[in-house]
């Protein structure tokens, strides 16, 4: 069982946790990811790694309400326990001093873009980020973004905090100024990761995606994550998450998301009537 | 005392078929299918055994139970001593006594199968089995002083437990490393509910866990530690980490959103319990037509979940014939009896969609058989222009698997062959650095329990022999 050691709430839909978990955090690197269940009849969902701490043995996970599992983690509080948390899982993200790398984030994208940025910087790249959502309410790890980039750069569709406009807006215009740029990585919504690749595909400028594939093991067993890359069919646990962006097959892996979306929301709603029936005293969000 | 019964009466007697769950009412539900013998049923059938003095059945066990002993036991009517027999050298007797293909092994070396009538040795020791855990009736804990030594397994399917059993028993300390957050491996994510109830694989593990082995689940060995880490903490290493990874046809339309591997379909109906959705959590796709691709016991498996999650029609597609079929005949048997379509010299040339990525149907060539090919089998043929196409709306590729490479790419000097498998030493089951052994399907390919039972138990012999001399995986560096 993996003990909850923090908890917060970074907006409406987006909760942050942290999980003692010292076998997975002596060993985690950036870009690679956990997967966790919250008990013993629940589902194995993977999390992209938000942030470590190997002296306390402790892993940062971000996660966004999406449907039952999400919403069951979101009530758990600080001494829970989860049944299983597995991991790190997939390759690592390929750290070098590349000189100008920009990151951009969307929703919990930005989550898994800080280790990222955070490695990059250390290896002494200069790191722009980019993150981008909605509307102001839902941009979170501002402080810790900012702290592990050379630049920040906040977009919000409606303008209602940084600049108005999408990610790929910001990017495109940075891209256009500064042809020094050696490599951007995307991680967010798939329309985003996919907008982005189309945005930098002008410039010739390497970019990498992470994909939030649907899995099961998670350590190549199942093929349930299959994405195709090039043309040949990889799998996202073991030979990623993190690919060339360029070579994605967006239509096949945007399709493959929603492979369970009639089960999910039936399992969402029964759990809705449920929570709402039961009353078992856990806070109501 | 027993009842001595002349062998001339013995060799009259029908061996005892065991009562099944009705194949109308099964084909709907996950209960299992065989229901196991009476003990009325047990002793009629143990007493047609012949008591060999050279007894060829335990030649074929490569758990090496001592067969007529133990068939002794159950005539005089003491299951208990029957069971601390068989738990002598297998410690996995109710799950070896369903899954074990005793027709090719035990059973086919018996004195009378000549006359078409084996001793049911797999139906018997499931008896003792179920009557010793339904009796509350354990096997002793090891009598020997603990060793110093420990001994790191990686994979808690029948080759790990059977190898951390036999080491535990010697006095090891043994730790069994275990990806997923169960243990058992292949018997709890790939053989079905209705072939192997969960609560036995539980209960034969925690039995095992009474001898002193540790089981660690959650920790997957080649991302959570590489063996070389492992190294450095133990004095010998086990790798029996399974086959792993599934395997495609490499056919258009295979990654559209209702193509399954048999390994995901399994994994998520078994250890996940997906039939029990949504009480469980984890979703699975209930096909109205559902179409698996190959005709060994993991297809059959998987053709035979995917009736009892509620498709209408499920087939088998198999490019080579009934003759050919991999699968053992009674799984074969189970298959048609609950309206499983076989549709045999049929090869999948390309799966088709919808543009939402749903699967619509599948195209597929006729064959016809050739001369026979390396295999001795004769080799199927397509026949040019006869393409077709069988509506289904999902696809179970069961065709086979490949070496997970990630236990292998964390062990250096432990050298695999050209498809990814360790290479070993047939005897010892040593790999190519001296210390660590490996096992099972990620030595064999994919292949049956009883195999990997018996790595499991050369496997320590091999790693008690090298501890004994004084080595150690930790004194070599």
């Amino acid at each position: 069982m993996y003990k909850i050691i923090k908890t917060e709430k970074l907006n409406d839909v987006i909760y942050s946790m942290w999980v003692k978990a010292p076998e997975v955090a002596s060993s985690v690197q950036p870009g690679q990811f956990i997967i966790l269940m919250i008990s013993e009849k629940g589902e194995r969902i993977p999390l992209t790694v938000a942030d470590f701490n190997r002296e306390k043995g402790l892993i940062r996970i971000v996660f966004q309400i999406v449907g039952k599992t999400s919403e069951e983690l979101s009530t758990l509080e600080e001494g829970n326990k989860l049944f299983s948390f597995i991991g790190p899982l997939g390759r690592k993200t390929e750290i070098e001093n590349y000189g100008k790398v920009i990151t951009v984030g969307g929703g919990t994208g930005i989550a898994c873009i800080h280790p990222i940025a955070r490695a990059l910087k250390n290896a002494g790249n200069e790191v722009t980020s980019i993150i981008g959502a909605r509307n102001k309410n839902l941009i979170i790890m501002e402080e810790e973004i900012k702290k592990v980039s050379n630049q920040l750069i906040i977009t919000t569709d409606d303008g209602s905090y940084g600049r108005k406009g999408f990610v790929t807006q910001a990017l495109k215009e940075i891209l256009g100024k500064d042809p020094k740029i050696k490599k951007v990585w995307t991680i967010g919504p798939p329309i985003m990761m996919k907008v982005t690749c189309a945005t930098t595909k002008p410039y010739a400028v390497d970019t990498i995606v992470s994909l939030n594939s649907i899995m099961v093991d998670g350590t190549g067993m199942c093929g349930s994550c299959r994405v195709t890359i090039g043309g040949e069919t990889k799998l996202a646990c073991t030979d990623g998450p993190e690919f060339d962006g360029q070579l994605v097959d967006w239509v096949e892996f945007s399709n493959r998301l929603t492979r369970y979306k009639e089960s999910e929301n039936k399992s969402w709603d029964k759990y809705k009537v449920y929570q709402h029936e039961c009353k078992c005293g856990r806070k109501e969000n | 005392m027993a009842q001595m019964i002349p062998p001339k009466e013995k060799m009259k007697r029908e061996p005892v078929s065991m009562p099944e769950q009705d194949p109308k009412e099964r084909s709907h539900n996950f209960k299992e299918v065989p229901l196991g013998y009476t003990r009325e049923q047990a002793i009629y059938e143990a007493q047609r055994c012949l008591q060999c003095k050279n007894a060829k059945c335990m030649k074929g066990c490569p758990a090496e139970i001592n067969i007529p002993k133990f068939i002794e036991k159950i005539v005089e009517e003491d299951f208990a001593g029957a069971y601390l027999e068989i738990l002598k050298t297998d410690d996995l007797p109710a799950i070896t006594g369903r899954v074990c293909p005793q027709e090719e092994q035990c059973q086919q070396v018996c004195i009378l199968e000549k006359q078409k009538k084996p001793i049911a040795i797999g139906r018997l020791e499931r008896f003792v089995a179920d009557w010793a855990r339904e009796n509350n009736i354990h096997g002793s804990l090891p009598k020997v002083s603990k060793k110093e030594q420990k001994v790191a397994i990686v994979g808690s399917g029948p080759a790990g437990l059977t190898c951390a059993a036999d080491l535990a028993k010697l006095g090891y300390e043994v730790t069994i490393f275990e990806a997923l957050h169960q243990p058992g491996g292949v018997l709890v994510y790939g053989i079905p509910e209705f072939r192997l109830p969960k609560s036995i694989v539980k209960y034969e593990v925690k039995e095992i866990e009474k001898l002193g082995v540790k089981v660690i689940t959650n920790f997957v060995v080649g991302a959570t530690r590489s063996v070389d880490e492992l190294t450095r903490e133990f004095d010998a290493i086990f790798l029996a980490n399974g086959a792993g990874a599934p395997r495609f046809m490499n056919i258009p339309g295979e990654n559209l959103n209702d193509v399954y591997s048999a390994n995901e379909f399994l994994t998520r109906s078994n250890l996940m319990k997906a039939y029990a959705f949504p009480e469980y959590d984890t979703p699975i796709k209930i096909g109205k037509r559902a179409a698996t691709i190959g005709a060994g016991n993991v297809a059959m498996d998987s053709a035979r979940t995917a009736l009892r999650l509620g498709a209408e029609k499920s087939h088998i597609i198999y490019r080579r014939s009934r003759k050919e079929v991999p699968a053992r005949a009674e799984e074969v048997h189970h298959a048609e009896e609950e309206g499983i379509i076989f549709n045999f010299l049929t090869l999948p040339v390309k799966v088709l969609g919808d543009d939402k990525g749903n699967v619509i149907g599948m195209e597929c060539l006729k064959m016809e058989l050739g001369e026979p090919d390396d295999s001795g089998r004769r080799r199927p043929i397509p026949i040019p222009g006869s393409n077709f196409i069988i509506e289904v709306d999902m696809v179970i590729d069961a065709i086979g698997t490949s070496a997970n490479p990630i236990v292998a790419r964390s062990a250096t000097g432990v050298k695999i062959n050209q498809w990814g498998y360790f290479i070993i030493d047939d005897k010892t089951s040593a790999t190519t650095k001296e210390g660590i052994f490996a096992g099972g399907d990620i030595v064999r390919g994919s292949a049956t329990v009883i195999s990997a039972v018996g790595d499991g138990k050369i496997a320590a012999r091999a790693v008690d022999e090298f501890l004994s001399s004084g080595k150690s995986l930790r004194k070599s560096k």
